[in-house]
């Protein structure tokens, strides 16, 4: 199968996740697709492996996905912080950080 | 930029040995007195007086055994080095700290600590109620040190020093009582004067470090020549810079104003600093450079015309006022304008210039002491229409007066004949129509000298005790005494110097033999255009003349208890100290203060201006900018965003150009 087919379905994956952050408004969805660019990163180290024979892309993907259930915690806690005080989820409510 | 050229290493003189060498004790004295004075506080105080005092006696001892011991050597081997330490090694800038002992300097040394001693211990009984007596006798201290500094000093740079210090000391004392307004101003005035002269020695020693490499001394002397060859032009420079110097140090013509102001200090502090040590500086510092003036034309006639248009200017102002220390102020002004006059002669004559500092050393600081007295016993008043008919209740201090009168008129066989006649004749020896200028200038300032030396004797000493029905400025009434002994004893002393100095000093040309090996040997000057019986007997009549003519005016009839007013033009030059201050406002103060307006209006406009708009610009910029920074997570996102892919982007150029 031609790998070439993988790195653009990474790389469509990553335009979708990219164009939901930047329009979405609900910060778990916006959490959501920033999920999806990091698993969309991680299947194209893994094509690139796979393409090189070498094994180093698997490494940096399973790297990735420790720093990711990381994130997660970190993010999510965040979040629910957020709703807690603010009674929303909506990233636009959540604008203190400007001039 | 001119290349310095190949040094010569000169042979320096040989080192100091035997009593010479305990040269550096007395310049050392005098400051540890100073130190300890003004860092003692109350442990000190009460022996203050004599502290000041024996450091400077004690440097005088130190001072006479040195010149003894030299004067048992043969002539050449008079001249000694004392290096002490390297002072600023800086690559090519090597100046090492030494002293230079010679005929000069230690003629000098003599003058100072002689003097000086006298002076501190008339200043006991003259300074004894005043409550800073320590303070003054700090700074009295600190002025012997720094003008041992000066004329001990073996190179341009150390001689400097001295230079500076003596000027802080004259200005911590002129402005010693400092709840006198006059005296904050007058020393103000002294100090900015002087800076301007500094200006020109300190641009004059820039000179000869380009030129030269080394500012010792020794080293320029043997260079100098060399470099007249090269650059006259860089020698006159340097002559008429240091004159610049020398002229705001000895209040000569255009910066004498200073000095007649610098008479709201305490009277032994004119009497030292503004008549017998500091102001001559000028004439040392000119004399001590007889080999760079000798090389320059320029230079030297530069020195005459200064000197000549001193001795006038001092004379002329001298005559017109009412302040007996002004008087005596302007006639420091003019007798050194007599010193400048025979160092710019030059060659075979700097001897002479000497010789008349030393008389003038005497006579005019017991002049000065005298006139203390009479201060001291009249409430400090130093107008002499208040004088008048104090010879009977001063007799010591009219005695001084007298000795000094007739020393510095010039009175046949007194101090001041010995030494301004032979100046006189030399000035006439140049001969042609410069010869009678400089000549002529130099009699009829001997005349002058003689008209408000008269006067002041007069309306002090003779005719009506006005005083009876006057008051003191403080509304008491005066009670004239003599002073104490503590201070008629140093004015005797002076007083003798005053009469017998100048005979013993000239009699067989003795003073400028010894200073042969400092500045090169005595040429008796020989004027062809008047026999020298005519000139001398010749200023002598002009003497008698101005004498006669004073004692018409104010001897023979009442002298006004006030100021008369007069429309006499040349009256009214006088009692305007002929434009000094005129001069210093037109050439000096007028411009500084546009140059400070101008480069006032230009901080305020232009380098305001620029950093104010830099900063406006930024600020606005930054106004616009931080409108990205509107707290949305996504407009975040997408700058991260659109960075990210213009790297990517940038990278795939680079990459695949």
């Amino acid at each position: 199968m031609n790998p070439t087919h993988y790195l653009v379905l990474g790389a469509l994956l990553f335009g979708i996740g990219a164009v939901g952050v930047l329009i979405r408004r609900n910060a778990i969805v916006v959490f959501m697709c920033i999920e999806l660019m990091l698993n969309a990163v991680n299947l194209t180290f893994v094509t690139f492996a796979r393409m090189s024979g070498q094994i180093d892309g698997i490494v940096i993907a399973l790297f990735v996905m420790v720093v990711a259930a990381a994130e997660v915690v970190v993010g999510l806690a965040i979040i629910m912080s957020i709703f807690r005080s603010r009674r929303s989820a909506s990233v636009d409510d959540a604008n203190l950080l400007k001039y | 930029m001119i290349q310095a050229l190949q040094v010569v290493t000169a042979a320096a003189p040989p080192a100091a040995s035997g009593v010479t060498s305990l040269a550096p004790l007395v310049l050392l004295l005098p400051l540890i007195g100073a130190v300890v004075l003004m860092v003692g506080g109350r442990t000190v105080k009460r022996v203050a007086p004599l502290i000041g005092c024996l450091s400077v006696v004690v440097a005088f001892v130190l001072a006479i055994s040195i010149f003894i011991s030299t004067i048992g050597m043969d002539a050449a081997s008079r001249v000694s080095e004392i290096s002490l330490w390297s002072w600023m090694p800086v690559e090519s800038l090597q100046v090492e700290f030494g002293m230079r002992i010679d005929p000069l300097s230690l003629t000098f040394m003599l003058l100072i600590t002689g003097v000086g001693a006298l002076i501190h211990i008339y200043s006991i009984g003259y300074m004894q109620h005043d409550e800073n007596r320590q303070r003054f006798f700090a700074y009295m201290n600190l002025f012997v040190a720094a003008m041992l500094l000066l004329v001990m000093g073996n190179s341009f740079l150390a001689t400097y020093a001295g230079w500076e210090g003596v000027g802080l000391a004259s200005y911590l004392l002129i402005g010693f009582w400092s709840y006198k307004p006059s005296a904050g101003s007058a020393a103000k005035k002294s100090f900015v004067m002087n800076r301007v002269g500094d200006f020109g020695f300190v641009i004059g020693i820039f000179i000869m470090f380009t030129e030269m490499g080394t500012t010792s001394f020794t080293g320029v002397f043997a260079n100098i020549g060399e470099v007249a060859k090269v650059h006259p032009g860089a020698v006159t420079v340097m002559s008429l810079c240091l004159l610049l110097g020398a002229c705001a140090k000895s209040g000569q013509v255009p910066l004498q104003a200073w000095l007649p102001d610098a008479m709201e200090g305490p009277t032994p502090v004119s009497a030292l600093i503004h008549a017998a040590t500091m102001v001559t500086a000028g004439v040392y510092l000119i004399t001590r450079s007889a080999e760079i003036y000798n090389l320059t034309d320029t230079g030297q006639l530069v020195v005459t015309i200064v000197g000549a248009v001193t001795i006038m200017v001092g004379a002329i102002a001298g005559c017109g006022k009412d302040d007996i220390k002004k008087v005596l102020a302007y006639s420091t002004v003019s007798q050194i304008g007599y010193m400048f006059l025979a160092a710019g002669l030059g060659t075979g004559v700097y001897g002479l210039a000497i010789l008349h500092l030393l008389t003038h050393g005497f006579f005019k600081a017991g002049l000065f002491l005298a006139s203390g007295s009479i201060l001291h016993g009249m409430n400090e008043q130093v107008n002499m229409r208040h004088f008048g008919g104090l010879a009977k209740r001063m007799p010591l201090t009219f005695v001084t007066m007298t000795a000094g009168y007739l020393a510095i008129i010039g009175f046949p066989y007194f101090s001041g004949f010995f030494s301004k006649d032979p100046i006189i004749e030399a000035a006439f020896a140049v001969g042609g129509t410069k010869g009678w200028l400089l000549g002529m200038a130099a009699a009829i300032g001997a005349g002058l000298t003689a008209f408000y030396m008269t006067r002041l004797m007069i309306m002090t000493f003779f005719g009506d005790a006005r005083w009876k029905n006057l008051k003191s400025p403080d509304g008491a009434d005066y009670h004239p005494h003599e002073s104490k002994s503590v201070m008629t004893v140093p004015m005797l002393i002076l007083a003798l110097g005053a009469l017998f100095a100048g005979g013993i000093l000239a009699s067989g040309d003795r003073l400028v033999n010894w200073l042969a090996p400092s500045v090169g040997a005595y040429v008796e000057p020989h004027p062809t255009i008047l026999t020298p019986g005519v000139i001398t007997w010749g200023s002598v009549a002009l003497m008698v003349i101005g004498a006669g003519i004073a004692y018409v005016l104010f001897g023979m009839r009442p002298v006004p208890v006030t100021q008369p007013v007069t429309r006499n033009p040349i009256i009214l030059l006088a009692r305007a100290g002929v434009g000094g201050d005129a001069i210093n406002e037109s050439l000096f103060a007028r411009p500084g203060i546009w140059l400070a307006r101008t480069f006032a209006y230009a901080d305020a406009r232009g380098v305001d201006g620029v950093v104010d708009g830099v900063g406006t610009s930024i600020v606005s910029i930054s106004d616009w900018w931080k409108k990205w920074q509107n707290g949305y997570v996504r407009s975040y996102a997408l700058s991260m965003l659109s960075g990210t892919l213009l790297i990517a982007v940038a990278l795939m150029v680079v990459n695949f150009s």
